[in-house]
């Protein structure tokens, strides 16, 4: 034998990702296939952002829409809400007696034009006491309260929420609130006689001043009601509703101010001829208080998400699609299977290896495209007048990382589908029905919700829930569907089932190229 | 690293057809063993179970004294060629060839060496896909040659050759097994080996009929035949048969005669006065001694079974 060979270079894992990925760049269609993936997902996002154009309708003239306050936390919150308050200053407490707790929904118009109006509660109605920061929307705050539906309930800072006694309010069953602060930590109590007290909870306000304003509120969320669109999706509408409650046995300690209780309908909306549309209001006499309140105090998920300019990743997840089976199924095509083979006999790591190699093409690809496209399409809508929800810059590096992620072992399930059929026409349909068309059809106005949200939930497209910036809360009474951009599963949970599926289709293929012959 | 290929005992079967059926047989390092047999005989089969690519029911093959399945680098020990045409078309030679021996923790630079020693380099860069069969031959010979392993199998290399092409692979062949390599070469056409083998396996219906050297093989096929030229066929037959030989009919003018050596030959043509030409010792060739050993194990015969 007269030439020789170098036998130093890279260990096994090494050497067959090498090997994959020098077959992957030197097959001109893939590499330029991946890169208009890539061009797809930041073209379509960025076009969608330059036609997407909003603005807040100021009678003649377009307006600049108003600011949307942000709580402590960052989120975007709806701070609206009747305040009946007094500045306290250093550590204090109020103690109150609900009576009653009743309001007005307008329904639909049964009669075009005339106004329907019922009486009743909104389930998350509130009324209670509170302390908070200022008058200033979006400050922190802590808050004990009785709600239309939800019984008892100690709020702070938007968006936290902890559950006291279940029951609503009337004159026989009337319930005691208190709210005590102690420097950063405010605790509430309830009871039904005013004297067996029983702790809902506590909250720490970090940074809280030493004035603050403290008193009765009353707030009442529009009513959802949620109807099937005529396509067979659904429709959500809101309504205006209000809230009154009514506070006997009025009781503030501490070192307040002097002089009398200050009204603050705090965030009441204007209409275009600036007197205040649907106000609140409130009374006093001897010492009874009667509050009504429109609004919420709660988290917003009315706005574009960030993610709204991910709508190329479809389209991209395609054509990921189709370079991921082709990559396999070509070598079957040509027989070239064999020669793979034949140079890596441990077939699990060579299609293991395989999988990575395309997976981490994708990621890179993918990368690149949702970071762009996410920080000059939210640029883009904004410039456009349109408000996006904000969020920490955690949520919207997951958002980007976990899309690129999502694209990768999308890719990864496609290949090993095509390793399964060995044919790119099959391999790529079913990629394509297991995780582009259950998105496509939860997200369209085709299924109904409930529909929709079992197929995010079992199908790989469940993975797109890793897109989702804005949580649900449970609080907050939403239209939380897929078509309004929620997904049923936790965003680490959607990937991990379709990381799941990637995982059971790589291993049924391992199985059958390990025990077939090739 | 012994350069050699062991099978043994292999048996398998597609369906109910047995493929191979008991195949044994060891190949030497330092010569061309020729891997001859009809279509369908199991050659590929062999190869593939050697390579680990097909399973076999019964029976084991070795390379290199290990199973292939153990071979971290499998083209450092052996090199094979089996479909030319399995090749990414749009994939470059040189790529081809690149990823391979990546695959096997080699560099570039061997890529280069192979592609000069099979004369494809001026071609390297171009598309697999646009490769004449000849050059496809050539680009696997090369692949087979990455890891310069001490052993190479090659499954029918001289398919689709041009007579040049042919004459280059069997000097090739030939100077591999030189360089101490063992080189198992199959082929359904025992000409194609003429001048190439200096061993054979012959197989049919899925075992071997007969391992032996090229050189034993003509000499036992010769053994006591006599070729005779003649015009007087008829007489000449009825004599010789008369006598006890077999005789078959060759030629226009010539005669095969076996079972009587040919001082007899000459003797009993003399005494019946039937003229003749010449009268000589046989010499067999290959081809002919192979279809004499196969006659019984050819599957498919075509028309006149
Ligand atoms: N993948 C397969 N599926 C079914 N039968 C097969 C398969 N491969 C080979 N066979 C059968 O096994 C037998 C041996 O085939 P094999 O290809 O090994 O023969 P061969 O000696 O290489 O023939 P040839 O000279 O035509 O290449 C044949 O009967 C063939 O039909
Ligand atoms: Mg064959």
């Amino acid at each position: 034998m007269t030439t020789t060979v170098n036998r130093s270079g890279p260990g096994g894992p090494a050497r067959l990702l090498r090997a994959e990925w020098t077959k992957f760049r030197t097959v001109r269609a893939w590499v330029v296939a991946m890169t208009a993936g890539s061009l797809v997902i930041v073209l379509l996002g960025l076009s969608s952002a330059s036609g997407s154009h909003a603005s807040c309708d100021g009678g003649p003239t377009e307006a600049v829409c108003p600011a949307v306050p942000v709580g402590p936390g960052g989120e975007a919150v709806e701070d609206k809400f009747y305040f009946v308050h007094r500045t306290l200053a250093g550590d204090g407490s109020i103690t109150v007696r609900a009576t009653s707790m009743t309001g007005q929904i307008r329904k639909p118009d049964v009669t075009p034009g005339v106004r329907n109006v019922v009486s009743g509660l909104v389930p998350w109605a509130k009324a209670g006491v509170m302390v908070k920061q200022s008058t200033r929307q979006g400050s922190a705050y802590a808050a004990l309260m009785v709600t239309g539906a939800h019984g008892v309930r100690m709020q702070h800072d938007f968006t936290h929420d902890v559950a006291g006694r279940p029951g609503g309010v009337s004159e026989d069953s009337p319930r005691w609130l208190r709210l005590t602060r102690s420097g950063d930590t405010l605790t509430g109590y309830e009871s039904t006689d005013g004297t067996d007290w029983a702790e809902v909870g506590t909250a720490r306000l970090s940074g809280l001043p030493a004035r603050v304003e403290i008193g009765l509120f009353a707030a009442s969320p529009g009513d959802l009601t949620v109807t099937r669109g005529d396509l067979g999706g659904s429709v959500s509408a809101v309504r205006f509703t209000e809230a009154t409650a009514v506070f006997d046995r009025v009781d503030l300690e501490g070192e307040t101010s002097g002089g009398a209780w200050r009204n603050d309908d705090i965030g009441v909306t204007e209409a275009p001829d600036g007197s205040p549309h649907h106000p609140g209001r409130a009374s006093e006499s001897g010492g009874t208080f009667s509050v009504t309140g429109v609004g919420d105090i709660a988290p917003s998920i009315e706005g574009q998400t960030v993610e709204r300019t991910l709508t190329g990743v479809l389209t991209g997840l395609i054509v990921v699609i189709v370079v991921a089976v082709t990559s396999v199924t070509a070598e079957y095509r040509r027989g070239l299977i064999r020669t793979t083979l034949i140079a890596v006999p441990r077939r699990g790591r060579m299609l293991v290896a395989k999988a990575l190699t395309i997976g981490t093409v994708t990621f890179a690809a993918g990368l690149v495209a949702t970071a762009i496209t996410l920080t000059f399409g939210t640029r883009i809508l904004r410039a456009n007048g349109n408000y996006i929800l904000p969020v920490s810059w955690l949520t919207e590096v997951r958002v980007v990382v976990g899309t690129a992620a999502l694209l990768a072992v999308a890719a990864v399930l496609a290949l090993a589908l095509g390793a399964l059929f060995r044919r790119s026409v099959g391999g790529v349909i079913t990629a394509i029905v297991l995780t582009v068309v259950p998105h496509v059809l939860a997200t369209t106005s085709v299924l109904p919700d409930t529909a929709a949200r079992w197929l995010l939930r079992l199908t790989p497209a469940a993975g797109f829930a890793i897109q989702q910036s804005i949580p649900e809360y449970a609080h907050v009474l939403g239209h939380y569907a897929p078509i309004a951009g929620f997904y049923p599963l936790a965003p680490w949970a959607g990937f991990a089932v379709l990381a799941g599926y990637a995982a059971l289709a790589l291993g049924l293929a391992v199985v059958r190229l390990r025990r077939r012959d090739a | 690293m012994q350069a050699t290929i062991e099978v043994s005992g292999l048996r398998k079967r597609f369906g109910r057809t047995p493929a191979l059926d008991g195949m044994s047989f060891t190949v030497q390092p330092g010569q061309v063993t020729g891997f001859v047999g009809p279509n369908g005989a199991g050659k590929s089969t062999t190869m593939r179970v050697i390579l680990g690519l097909d399973a076999a029911e019964e029976g084991y093959a070795l390379v290199g004294g290990r199973p292939y399945a153990s071979l971290r680098t499998p083209l450092r020990h052996i090199g094979a060629l089996l479909d030319a045409a399995a090749l990414q078309p749009s994939r470059s030679a040189r790529n081809h060839l690149l990823w391979l021996a990546h695959s096997q923790g080699l560099g570039v630079r061997r890529v280069d060496e192979v592609l000069e020693q099979v004369g494809l380099t001026s071609a390297a860069r171009r598309k697999a896909g646009g490769f004449s069969l000849g050059m496809r031959q050539r680009l696997g010979i090369a692949a087979a040659l990455l890891g310069d392993p001490p052993v190479l199998m090659l499954d029918e290399p001289v398919n689709g050759l041009d007579p040049e092409g042919i004459v280059w692979i069997r000097g090739f062949l030939r100077s591999l097994a030189a360089e101490g390599r063992a080189v198992l070469v199959s082929s359904h056409l025992m000409s194609e080996l003429q001048d190439a083998a200096d061993h054979l396996v012959v197989v049919g219906r899925g075992r071997v009929i007969t391992d032996t050297s090229v050189a034993d093989l003509i000499a036992a096929t010769s053994n006591g035949r006599v070729t005779l030229r003649t015009t007087a066929g008829e007489p000449a037959m009825s004599a010789l048969a008369h006598a006890g030989a077999i005789v078959t009919v060759t030629g226009r003018d010539t005669l095969l005669v076996s079972g009587l050596p040919g001082e007899r030959v000459v003797a009993l043509l003399n005494a019946n006065a039937v003229p003749f030409s010449e009268v000589s010792a046989h010499r067999a060739t290959l081809e002919e001694a192979y279809l004499e050993l196969t006659r019984d194990a050819v599957e498919f015969r075509g028309e006149t079974r």
